[in-house]
């Protein structure tokens, strides 16, 4: 039983489609409010107000930025390639959204309890760098240019230490299902995988491990998603604002939403590997703390944390240069999730 | 459940042959890589139906996601863009090709098509658990493990390769 | 009902579009890409066979055949880059000398 729905009314196509419904809603609303979040957040570290005119305290603020997207003009610039340049926004607006189907929610919401639901979010995700590359190539800008090479350069440099940093948890869950690796988590904060999982000994050893694995998944998830201070994609000092430089009204949202979509699926995508997704902290101290609905809150209050931790450290620290950030994944993250792994494998294996 | 399944199949194989055709007779080479990754996804599709998850999830992670984007990004390093005039004329050898293709076409279609006819018709009750991570694994590694340590040199071998054949040279 | 020659009839008709590509299109990446949708139409036989029949043999065949894909890609492409450097171009009726 994968979720609430399809027990309520049956399995068939209708229900089917009926899941998606809350997932694309909460997503919608929680983009439109992580802008507003982000920019309060900002505001709050650099002893600014934010924005406060439209609504109390700026609550309406995104929507009326949203509204005034939808009704500016549809420019493609001349010497674009027209069908492709607007083809790309829809790619990476898909590719972020698909990789929602296997987040759990709660023990009653996922939209695919997949066996391989691991690795289905990570080939989706890795799809996005292809609607970022059509973007810079098709806007014949050569600072878009740029963007998309870099954008590339980036992404598929940093999928290395992702995939390697969750391995460790897929070894001692001993499955690529979400739902199965939550409920291996169960029975309190202690028992999740970044305190070293179940099991008194395994706590002992793998401690120090699996805390690396856990940040340098968060590290590597950062770059994938484009965020400072991995954003030389974008970064507007240096090439204006790379691929979206040519992208205005509409199709700007789109890649506007599909970052803010992609922050929250990598941050809930840590929060199943090493913070136990759903599972409450007490685990069976406060029975009443478990209940499939109150694990909605536990799901979405643990991503809605690490999305604050992705933006305080945009506010935080400075943009690395292209270099560094090479550097800082080829000579130091994926020597220690190599390590990591050797460790953990060994422990799993004994 | 059973007409769903034909229901699909047709849908990605119509994808997937018109994807392919468009790959082949674009002009641009962007296009043509991108109708390649919609034939790409089309067919991991069709591997689903045929209940074999892993290779689907591999074909979109390997194919799509990192040898089309090599390729997006060599046809984007070689600005391609200009040379769209590259002579693609229409000339005797190319009719003579395609004719000879479809002779070919047709050839692989009756042997397979109607050769296999009525041979096998469902999906064996065990291919559901053959296509999944658990079983492949212990395929792999307990009786194909030396093909795998190959197949991992030769991946050390490439990479070595593409770096030294595409090293610019500082004169 | 979808039964395997269905499966296997798409694939031959792949193969061939693929065949066509490398013999009429001149453009060297363009051949390549048709040749990966050859590796492509014999993959999904190859799964055909092996979900029909039962047996992870094709399976496993075809997880070789995409890491050997994957090394081909990068090695190909690397020429393909050597290769216009030396002549400034891609096309391959230009490229008709064995020897620099």
């Amino acid at each position: 039983m994968d979720n609430f729905i399809t027990s309520l009314l049956g399995e068939n196509i209708l229900t089917f489609v009926l899941v998606t419904v809350p997932v694309i809603a909460f997503v919608a609303v929680f983009a439109l409010y992580a802008v507003l979040g982000e920019r309060k957040i900002s505001a709050w570290m650099q002893n600014r107000v934010g924005p406060n005119r439209v609504g109390k305290g700026g609550v309406l603020q995104t929507i009326i930025d949203g509204l005034k997207l939808i009704q500016k003009e549809f420019v493609s610039p001349i010497r674009a390639d027209k069908y492709i340049f607007n083809l790309a926004p829809i790619i990476v607006f898909t590719a972020a959204f698909m990789g929602f189907a296997v987040i759990p929610f709660s023990s009653i919401f996922i939209g695919a309890d997949l066996n391989l639901g691991l690795f289905y979010f990570f080939a989706i995700t890795s799809l996005g760098v292809i609607g970022l590359m059509i973007a810079g190539w098709s806007s014949n800008n050569k600072y878009s240019l740029y963007g998309a090479v870099r954008s590339v350069s980036q992404i598929v440099s940093y999928e290395i230490p992702t995939a390697l940093a969750a391995i460790p948890v897929v070894m001692l869950a001993g499955s690529l299902s979400m739902q199965t690796i939550i409920h291996e988590q169960a029975g309190g904060i202690l028992n999740w995988y970044i305190f070293g999982g179940p099991g008194a000994i395994s706590k002992l050893i793998l401690f120090p491990f699996m805390l690396t694995s856990a940040v340098i998944l968060f590290i590597s998830t950062l770059a994938e998603t484009n965020r400072t201070p991995f954003d030389i994609v974008e970064a507007d000092s240096e090439i204006v604002a790379g691929v979206h430089i040519e992208y205005s009204g509409m199709k700007f949202a789109m890649f506007f939403f599909a970052e803010y979509a992609q922050m929250f699926a990598v941050a809930a995508i840590v929060s199943t590997l090493f913070l136990g997704g759903w599972q409450s902290p007490f685990g069976d101290l406060i029975p009443f703390l478990n209940n499939p609905w109150i694990q909605f809150g536990w799901a979405i209050s643990k991503g809605l944390l690490l999305v604050f931790v992705q933006i305080w450290l945009r506010w935080t620290l400075p943009r690395l240069r292209v270099d560094q950030l090479m550097t800082v994944c080829w000579k130091f993250l994926i020597p220690i999730t190599l390590i990591d792994l050797f460790i953990i494998g060994l422990y799993a294996v004994l | 459940m059973q007409n769903l399944e034909l229901i699909f199949f047709i849908a990605f194989a119509i994808i997937a042959i018109y994807s392919a055709i468009m790959m082949v007779t674009r002009r641009n080479p962007i296009s043509s890589a991108l109708f390649l990754i919609l034939n790409f996804f089309a067919v991991s599709g069709v591997y689903l139906l045929l209940k074999a998850q892993f290779i689907a999830i591999i074909q979109v992670l390997v194919y799509m996601g990192a040898i089309m984007v090599l390729f997006l990004f060599v046809i984007m390093l070689l600005n391609l863009h200009d040379e769209n005039k590259l002579s693609e004329s229409i000339t005797y050898r190319k009719i003579t090709a395609v004719l000879l293709s479809i002779l070919l076409m047709g050839l692989l279609f009756v042997t397979f098509f109607f050769g296999f006819m009525g041979k096998k018709s469902e999906i064996h009750e065990t291919a559901g658990t053959i296509g999944k991570a658990e079983f492949l694994g212990k395929e792999l590694f307990l009786k194909y493990a030396f093909p795998v340590e190959i197949a991992g040199l030769l991946l050390l071998a490439a990479v070595v390769g593409a770096v030294v054949l595409a090293k610019k040279k500082f004169e | 009902m979808v039964e395997l020659n269905y499966y296997l009839g798409l694939s031959s008709i792949l193969f061939a579009i693929g065949v066509i590509g490398v013999l009429v299109r001149r453009n060297a990446i363009i051949i390549f890409m048709s040749i990966e949708l050859m590796f492509n139409s014999i993959n999904l036989s190859l799964i055909s066979f092996s979900s029909f029949l039962g047996d992870v043999t094709g399976q496993i065949l075809v997880f070789f055949i995409i890491a050997v894909a994957a090394a081909e890609a990068a090695i190909g492409l690397a020429i393909i880059i050597a290769l216009f450097r030396n002549k400034g171009t891609v096309n391959i009726d230009e490229i008709n000398i064995l020897k620099w």
